[in-house]
């Protein structure tokens, strides 16, 4: 982990960044944002530990905790909305056994994300799994990717 | 014989989402083993373009054979051995996968200014753009005008802040030339983040480098020699084609040190965004930007005076900035010459919801809602009665059927309670609930509200729960007044935008749609049968052939009944789920 | 200078003076809970809201400066009714529990509550739950009475620099915390605790000793360091039970943890209130005597005890063992450290004595070590 923190602290040096840059990169590096590398840049940038929990706490896109393996991301925009983006969600999150409040199963397969709108409104509703785009979604559909996906890993 | 033949496969979202790859692939691997067997020469290009605006119809493919264009929609992978077979070796187009009467009214009404190049040439290619006259613009301000003469331009063309606000263009640029200042900065806005809208991601996955155009010249014109443009991280391909176009307008002089040689130095950088509404408003942008939490703070002092790091800063939307090369190459008369009195130009709309034809519009200012929605959308969706059209996003309102044929422009959206907002226009029909519509906003909004001031962040949450009430079947007979004081109070005393305006989808509904909030509240009915607490299921004895499908999808067990006999729903069971509804064949399960 | 009217009053300010402290100036009171005068303006709280002649929409004075020829209007039916709603809406997402808070009778929320007789709230709905309390050991969070002004974190990170806590989370589900909602772990200055315009943030120590008018204060001077910060000791039936600092004094009512919540000692059992001569046993030498110093205790537990004497005796005692060491060892064999507790004056005698009367330079003081 440290030699990774060091490569994303060269990377702010070099590139003017911030807190939201930094807490990015780790994101990207990790999957999440654990605790250790909030405080390991808090202490080598002398910025207080409590300005990036802020920061992370803010903004939808940052988790601090580790998310499932397969990422569905549900668009919640006006137009998914009234083309029941809401039936969807709720479809996935029975068929996943999602309890309230959670938003990853238990094995940490699946991770299921509403998002406010990811601008894809023409061809709502809009599921995103694994950051490929599916419009016009059904719940058969959508049940359909997920048993895939469930199978893949049956497989390996 | 020798043929020119270009084919252009739409790569939107929309189109990528549809599988325009897949298609691209299909072309690529189809020409190759057709082009050996064909003895006729042939120059042949694949493009990836932008996006075309009828996302509904996706994948859009144009084959272009000297000069001859023929359109298909709805292509798959699957298709594409038919076209190359067909089409381009034997000269016969494919008549019934062309698109039909549908994509060119769809276009008929439009006039394209920001979107003129969107979807014709290709977005990763600088040359593309400059073969249309790209850059053209540029090199006219940057070599002989001086940046006075191009704010004078641009405040002679009347051109509006398309963001949302309609604040003058020009005016602001004054405003940013005016400022003292040794550091300046120029912000391209692009934390598109209104649900229903999709414009700005659309222009710059289309034509990234008219919006860098923007950004150079509304530099040069307020002296600004840094730019940021704040991107929502949840478009990663208008972020690649950004990022892929800022490389490429480097590489050819347009950015960096010296500029055509004319001593101006100005460079771009993207900063992205986290997921945050509320950064669309300048001064949460400017913190988000900062890396902090993104918390408007009250203006004055604005941006222009003191902005990004305590300097001057002007910010302007994607399509503002967009408008801009257009508007120095083909002047600015030219640019006023659409629109109305007030509301010059052309707005770029995301026309979507019960619609036929979703997709991406650019229709003059002033053009009457029904056009758009009739002639453009080509109406509703399974010809059900049209009700309402949202604009604005959560910031807007609805605008009820018997106002269809007001114009769009900022002044008489803003007259019936709502607004042209960024330019979402999501069209409703007599399946939607009115009052599910406002809580769906203020759902919304509370969960975007950034918590910093009271009447947002306890107020909105105190008029989502008002209309939950409603919504579940417990609205008090003052509800709706009690709804309408704390609105105009939020609205009155919210520090930003996103509080001073959240309140608007409450207010619209109720001005127009009172009679379906008295419905739910009164007689405890939900006309357009959507809130689900509102409604009861039963069988219909004559329709239910007994085949049982309702019982067996039945998540609480309500639903009894013999084998080929009418089944029944157990009410007091039920828990108003649907399934049973969504699964009969026979259209025997009611709601009501 | 900028000339500006304000309920029809003129007044003349330096430029750059917000709307607010102008008010202030003329004595027009404007509420507000998210101001410090000491502190960045916020605007979070939205009570000090006005009218400015010309504006579309009310503004928070607070954040407004103020402008040549303004007009501005503190008070109207409309400006007091979208206060009322904003101080409705605060309590209908504050848990209430007055007559139980360590903050009565000095809650800044309490008293507009009841200067706008917000008996009855329009509104209802829910509230926030906060079950986890903080371990530290001297400052209680109650999140559920914070009504996000701000003041803890800007102090925090503006006075102290510290940055211990901050805004986590949004909309109605923002609050303040430690980094990752740990325990608060600081210099525990308390700066935190003293701007705080609720019961959010209260001192452990203070909890069921007594509220604000059950109190007498006097003023004091902190006897822990020679900054010589102004206290002000709150007493109840001559017990402190608590310590503030007023902001006209020469620690802008700024404070650390030791001068804010190091008064335990004061009513103490084990304090000494009396001067002691240690009597050493018949046997013992003079040297043993001398060695109350550092091992000292062990030694003297069986070698010695203590016997209270008036300060007559004391000092005469000092005095008379000094002249002695003085004249049988030289004044050399005298060394003195000064304390860091005392004021400098105090510390400037104190060598003097050294030097001019005892005659020796063996004089030293903690803070060096």
């Amino acid at each position: 982990m440290e030699e990774t923190l060091k490569r994303i602290l060269e990377e702010y040096k070099k590139n003017e960044g911030n807190v939201i840059s930094v807490m990015q990169e780790i994101q990207d590096a990790f999957g999440y944002i654990p605790e250790d590398a909030i405080n390991w840049f808090s202490k080598k940038l002398d910025i207080p530990a409590s300005r990036f929990f802020g920061v992370a706490t803010f903004y939808a896109q940052f988790h601090l905790k580790p998310r499932g393996r397969n990422i569905i991301t549900a668009c919640c925009g006006t137009a998914c909305h009234v083309k029941g983006s809401d039936r969807l969600i709720n479809g996935l999150r029975k068929e996943l056994n999602l309890p309230e409040g959670e938003d990853n199963t238990e094995d940490m397969e699946f991770a299921v994300e509403k998002v406010a709108c990811v601008g894809a409104c023409s061809i709502a509703p809009v599921v995103i799994v694994n950051k490929k785009v599916y419009g016009k979604m059904t719940a058969e559909n959508l049940m359909r990717e997920i048993k895939t996906l469930k199978g893949k890993r049956n497989e390996g | 014989m020798k043929a020119d033949i270009k084919i252009k496969v739409c790569m939107g979202t929309g189109g990528v989402a549809a599988g325009g790859a897949d298609v691209i692939r299909a072309f690529k691997n189809k020409l190759k083993t057709a082009g050996i067997k064909a003895s006729v020469e042939r120059h042949c290009s694949l493009h990836k373009v932008g996006c075309r605006g009828l996302c509904a119809k996706d994948v859009l493919v144009d084959v272009i054979i000297d000069g001859n264009k023929t359109t298909y929609q709805d292509i798959k992978p699957d298709m594409v051995s038919g076209i190359v077979k067909e089409h381009i070796i034997e000269g016969n187009p494919i008549i019934d996968w062309t698109v039909g009467d549908e994509y060119h009214n769809f276009h008929r009404k439009q006039i394209k200014v920001v979107l003129s190049d969107c979807g014709d040439i290709d977005p990763e290619d600088i040359s593309a753009y400059i073969a249309v006259g790209g850059y053209e613009a540029t090199k006219k301000v940057l070599t002989s005008m001086t940046p006075e003469e191009t704010i004078e331009v641009i405040k002679k063309s009347g051109l509006r802040g398309r963001g949302g606000a309609g604040f003058p263009t020009g005016l602001k640029w004054e405003l940013g030339r005016k400022a003292q200042s040794e550091q300046k900065y120029i912000i391209c806005n692009a934390d598109e983040g209104d649900p229903g809208a999709f414009m700005d991601r659309s222009v710059v996955e289309g034509n990234p480098h008219a919006v860098i155009e923007g950004m150079i010249i509304g530099a040069y014109s307020i002296s600004a020699d840094r730019g940021y443009v704040y991107i929502r991280a949840e478009y990663p391909l208008a972020v690649e084609r950004l990022r892929r176009a800022l490389d490429q307008a480097r590489k050819n002089k347009f950015l960096g040190k010296n500029i055509l040689g004319t001593g101006f130095d100005f460079d771009i950088k993207i900063k992205l965004g986290a997921g945050a509404f509320v950064c669309g408003e300048e001064t949460a942008l400017i913190a988000s930007i900062e890396g902090q939490r993104g918390m408007p703070r009250a203006k004055p002092p604005y941006p222009v005076q003191k902005g990004l790091w305590g300097n001057p800063t002007v910010i302007n939307n994607v399509e503002t900035l967009a408008n801009i090369p257009y508007i120095i190459r083909k002047g600015a008369e030219w640019f006023s010459s659409f629109g109305t009195e007030k509301s010059k130009g052309t707005k770029v709309f995301a026309l979507t919801g019960k619609v036929k034809n979703t997709g991406l519009i650019e229709v003059p200012m002033g053009i009457s809602l029904r056009e758009i929605i009739y002639d453009i959308g080509g109406g509703i969706e399974g010809d059900r009665a049209f009700k309402a059209v949202q604009t604005g996003g959560p910031s807007g309102g609805c605008i009820p059927a018997e106002l269809i044929d007001i114009k769009v422009d900022f002044e008489s959206l803003a007259q019936v309670g709502s607004i042209v907002g960024s330019g979402g226009m999501v069209v409703l029909d007599e399946t939607d609930c009115m009052v599910n519509i406002a809580k769906f906003f203020l759902e919304f909004t509370q969960s975007e509200s950034c918590g910093k001031c009271t009447p947002c962040r306890v107020g909105t949450k105190r008029l989502l729960e008002i209309l939950e009430r409603i919504t579940s079947g417990d609205g008090k007979e003052d509800d709706i007044e009690l709804l309408e004081a704390l609105s105009n109070d939020i609205k009155a005393t919210s520090l930003c935008g996103l509080g001073q305006t959240a309140p608007n989808p409450v207010l619209s509904t109720i001005k127009y749609f009172r009679h379906e909030y008295d419905a739910h509240i009164k007689d405890k009915k939900c006309p357009a049968k959507v809130c689900k607490h509102l409604l009861a299921y039963s069988i219909i004895d004559e329709f239910c052939k007994g085949c049982g499908a309702c019982k067996r999808v039945c998540p609480a067990g309500a639903i009894t009944g013999e084998k080929k006999k009418a089944h029944t729903i157990d009410p007091d069971l039920c828990i108003k789920c649907g399934a049973c509804f969504e699964i009969c064949k026979f259209n025997a399960v009611g709601k009501g | 200078m900028i000339t500006l009217i304000i309920d029809g009053q003129k007044i003349t300010v330096p430029e750059g003076t917000s709307v607010l402290d102008a008010a202030k100036k003329l004595e027009i009171p404007i509420p507000t809970l998210c101001h410090h005068p000491k502190l960045s303006p916020y605007g979070g709280c939205r009570l000090c809201i006005v009218e400015i002649k010309g504006m579309a929409r009310p503004v928070t004075s607070c954040t407004t400066p103020v402008n040549e020829g303004m007009e501005v209007t503190t008070t109207s039916p409309y400006i007091e009714r979208l206060r009322r709603t904003v101080l409705d809406l605060l309590l209908t997402d504050h848990p209430n529990d007055c007559m139980v808070c360590e903050k009565a009778g000095d809650c800044t929320l309490q008293e507009l509550a009841y200067f706008y007789g917000l008996r009855e709230l329009r509104f209802q709905g829910e509230k926030r739950i906060y079950t986890k309390r903080d371990g530290n050991p001297f400052i209680e969070r109650d999140t559920e009475k914070c009504i996000l002004c701000g003041k803890c974190v800007r102090i925090c990170d503006e006075i102290q620099g510290v940055g211990a806590i901050d805004f986590a989370y949004r909309g109605f589900k923002a609050k303040i915390c430690p980094p990752h909602e740990k325990d608060l772990d600081c210099e525990f200055c308390g700066q935190c605790v003293a701007v705080c315009p609720t019961g959010a943030l209260t001192g452990k120590m203070w909890a069921l000793k007594g509220r604000q008018k059950d109190i007498r204060e006097i003023d004091t001077i902190c006897p822990y360091c020679g900054c010589g910060c102004n206290l002000t000791l709150h007493v109840r039936r001559n017990k402190v039970i608590r310590v503030s600092s007023k902001e006209d004094t020469v620690n802008e009512g700024w404070l650390c943890a030791k001068g804010r919540f190091s008064y335990g000692f004061i009513n103490s059992p084990e304090r000494l209130t009396k001067p002691l001569i240690r009597i050493a046993p018949k046997e013992s030498s003079e040297f043993g005597v001398r060695s109350s110093g550092l091992n000292s205790s062990l030694v003297t537990r069986h070698t010695s005890h203590f016997k209270e004497v008036s300060w007559d005796e004391a000092l005469d005692y000092v005095a008379e063992r000094l002249r002695d060491i003085k004249e049988k060892h030289s004044p050399d064999a005298i060394g003195a450290l000064a304390s860091a507790r005392c004021t400098n004056e105090e510390n400037y005698l104190f060598q003097k004595f050294m030097r001019a009367v005892i005659g020796t330079n063996n004089i030293d003081h903690c803070a060096r070590y």
